[in-house]
């Protein structure tokens, strides 16, 4: 009896210190993911003069905004960041319906040439889009696209993981929902849009929140479709800037700073929905 | 349907019309996007391939002439050795790292939701912009991570321009952009799997290392199976870090293909040669993935 409340002890003290050692560990990794981003805030605030003559701190010796002023006098800030809105924006909301339209289509329909189809699909997932990157941008130039909001947008207005990922969540859900409604003689548009659309909020969220982010963040595609400076996205702007050998680290940090800080508000708004969902929708 | 017919079998047969096209019209707006913006420019890749296609100029058939040059060709080499170098050393160590993170994180306590969402963090912002401060971090003069680990008496070489330590370096800052992606993906791994098998070894007195190896590992062999499939997927397309902090340097040590391509394509416009050299890039990738799918489907355990 003594025996085995001892053992439940030591087991209790044992599971106690195993959560310490987990906390330890966990804030140190968090401290080296979270450097550069410290880093990142900390440069902002300061003088060239300061960062080069004070590299092994992080600490400002004299807090300055100036550097938050002078990335707009640099490079068209203002410009990239309606860029990027509209980009990313427009993505989102035309990715959502149509992959939701074409997911819904393969979940809930019987048809000819329904697994080709979706064949196809899974196939696209899986390749590389590297590969089309020097035909699309071919096919681009030939639509005289390049430079325009159109060629970024509408060859990103779909994707085969969007439909993947809505068609299986539509698979999950009953079948009598819509039954019911056709009895009740609903268009099978207003099904869609209006009984099934509802109940695959979680799923859409995700998706629009991945295409927002990968849009907003990507940097190889608006590179290659965009030359002309006003044009260029976020990423893709700061990141020639400092191509050309910008070694003003205060200016780009501020810059930089003002490009990821909607999608960190962003994420910081559904952080907690967002990690979970992905942990338990869809992808098994 | 607006029609009020009287007569049963039109409006049956009105019915069948309408859903025998209804599916076409849900799925022609996706389709015709994927079709002719992936789909028709993967097969033109393949045409261009056979070609020696400038953005300036006309174009010319010249077969299989791009193929026989990749094998002749040192840059072709240098980026083919440098994406495996990329792969082995980033998959391994993120997937291992990725599985650690989701066990501690799986456990209930205090400022779990915290921690998953600082490891997360990485994976939401641009990693082209982050990826200037990690350039600047780790540079040689003025690199804060460089300069401690100098204070530490570790050696770092010319940091960021070394030809030795570029690589790892790169290496480095691509598992941690892609980590927490990868923990999130085990900790839904982690979720479906019934409690009660653990109370059951538990009782029969399994370890925890025991029960990790007869029951997490087998019940998440999916989930694993999809992470090191996406996980080698990312590591081949990776560009974003490498462009932005050392652009194929120093001295061609961390040019990728993907680097390759780019560079090939839209710096020297041989878009032919470039076509070329995707489409090698297309075929290794989906050997690989069939052949780690293969893999995991002979080796999975089925209840």
């Amino acid at each position: 009896m003594a025996d085995a409340r001892g053992a439940g002890l030591r087991r209790a003290a044992a599971s106690r210190i195993g959560l310490v050692l987990t906390v330890v560990a966990l804030a140190l990794a968090s401290a080296i993911i979270m450097l550069p981003f410290i880093w990142m805030v900390s440069a902002s605030l300061r003088t060239q003069g300061d960062i080069v003559s004070n590299p092994l701190t992080l600490i400002p010796a004299q807090v300055i905004l100036d550097n938050f002023a002078e990335i707009f006098t640099r490079i068209p800030l203002g410009r990239r960041f309606l860029n990027t809105v509209i980009f990313a924006g427009s993505v989102t909301i035309l990715s959502v319906l149509l992959d939701s339209a074409a997911g819904y289509a393969l979940a809930r329909f019987e048809f000819r040439g329904k697994n080709v189809i979706f064949v196809i699909i899974v196939i696209t997932l899986m390749l590389p889009f590297q590969v089309t990157l020097v035909p699309i941008f071919q096919q681009l130039s030939d639509l005289h696209w390049i430079n325009t909001y159109q060629g970024l947008i509408v060859p990103r207005a779909a994707d085969a993981f969007g439909i993947f990922f809505m068609r299986q969540f539509f698979l999950s859900l009953p079948k009598d929902l819509e039954d019911a409604a056709r009895v009740d003689g609903a268009s099978e548009f207003r099904i869609w849009a209006q009984i099934m659309m509802p109940l695959a909020l979680p799923a859409v969220l995700t998706i629009a929140l991945f295409n927002l982010l990968g849009n907003w963040n990507d940097l190889l595609w608006p590179l290659i479709l965009t030359t002309s400076t006003d044009m260029q996205t976020l990423s893709a702007g700061l990141a020639l800037f400092k191509g050309q050998h910008v070694t003003e680290y205060g200016v780009l940090m501020a810059g930089s700073i003002i490009a990821l800080l909607p999608m960190v508000v962003a994420f910081l708004m559904v952080q907690r929905r967002f990690v979970e969902g992905i942990a338990t929708t869809g992808i098994k | 349907m607006t029609t009020t017919s009287p007569a049963r079998t039109s409006r049956g047969s009105a019915i069948r019309r309408r859903t025998l096209l209804t599916p076409y019209v849900f799925l022609a707006p996706a389709l015709g996007v994927l079709g002719f913006f992936v789909l028709w420019p993967m097969v033109r890749a393949l045409f261009t391939s056979f070609t020696n296609s400038s953005i300036i100029g006309t174009s010319e058939f010249t077969g299989l002439a791009n193929y026989e040059r990749l094998f002749s060709d040192p840059a072709f080499g240098n980026a083919l050795l440098n994406t495996l170098v990329y792969v082995v050393a980033t998959t391994p160590v993120s997937i291992l790292l990725a599985l650690g993170l989701a066990l501690l994180l799986n456990r209930r306590f205090a400022g779990r939701t915290f921690f998953r969402a600082v490891i997360f963090f990485p994976f939401v912002v641009s990693f082209g912009i982050i990826s200037i401060a990690w350039s600047f971090i780790l540079d040689p003069q003025v690199g804060l991570v460089i300069g401690w680990l100098q204070q530490l008496g570790i050696p770092t070489g010319n940091g960021l321009r070394d030809p030795a330590w570029a690589m790892p370096l790169v290496a480095f800052v691509g598992i941690w952009r892609n980590l927490g992606f990868y923990m999130v993906l085990f900790l839904a791994g982690l979720q479906s799997v019934p409690r009660e098998l653990y109370e059951a070894a538990e009782i029969d007195g399994a370890g925890g290392w025991c029960r990790f190896r007869s029951i997490t590992l087998p019940l998440i062999s999916n989930t694993t199976m999809f992470v090191v499939i996406i996980a080698t997927i990312f590591a081949f397309q990776a560009f974003d870090h490498i462009y932005v902090m050392t652009n194929g340097g120093p001295f061609f040590k961390t040019e990728t293909l993907v680097m390759l391509i780019y560079r090939t394509g839209f710096e020297n416009f041989q878009m032919g040669y470039a076509a070329a050299i995707s489409w090698v890039l297309v075929v290794v990738v989906l050997a690989l993935s069939l052949a780690q799918m293969a893999f995991f489907n002979r080796r999975a355990v089925r209840y």
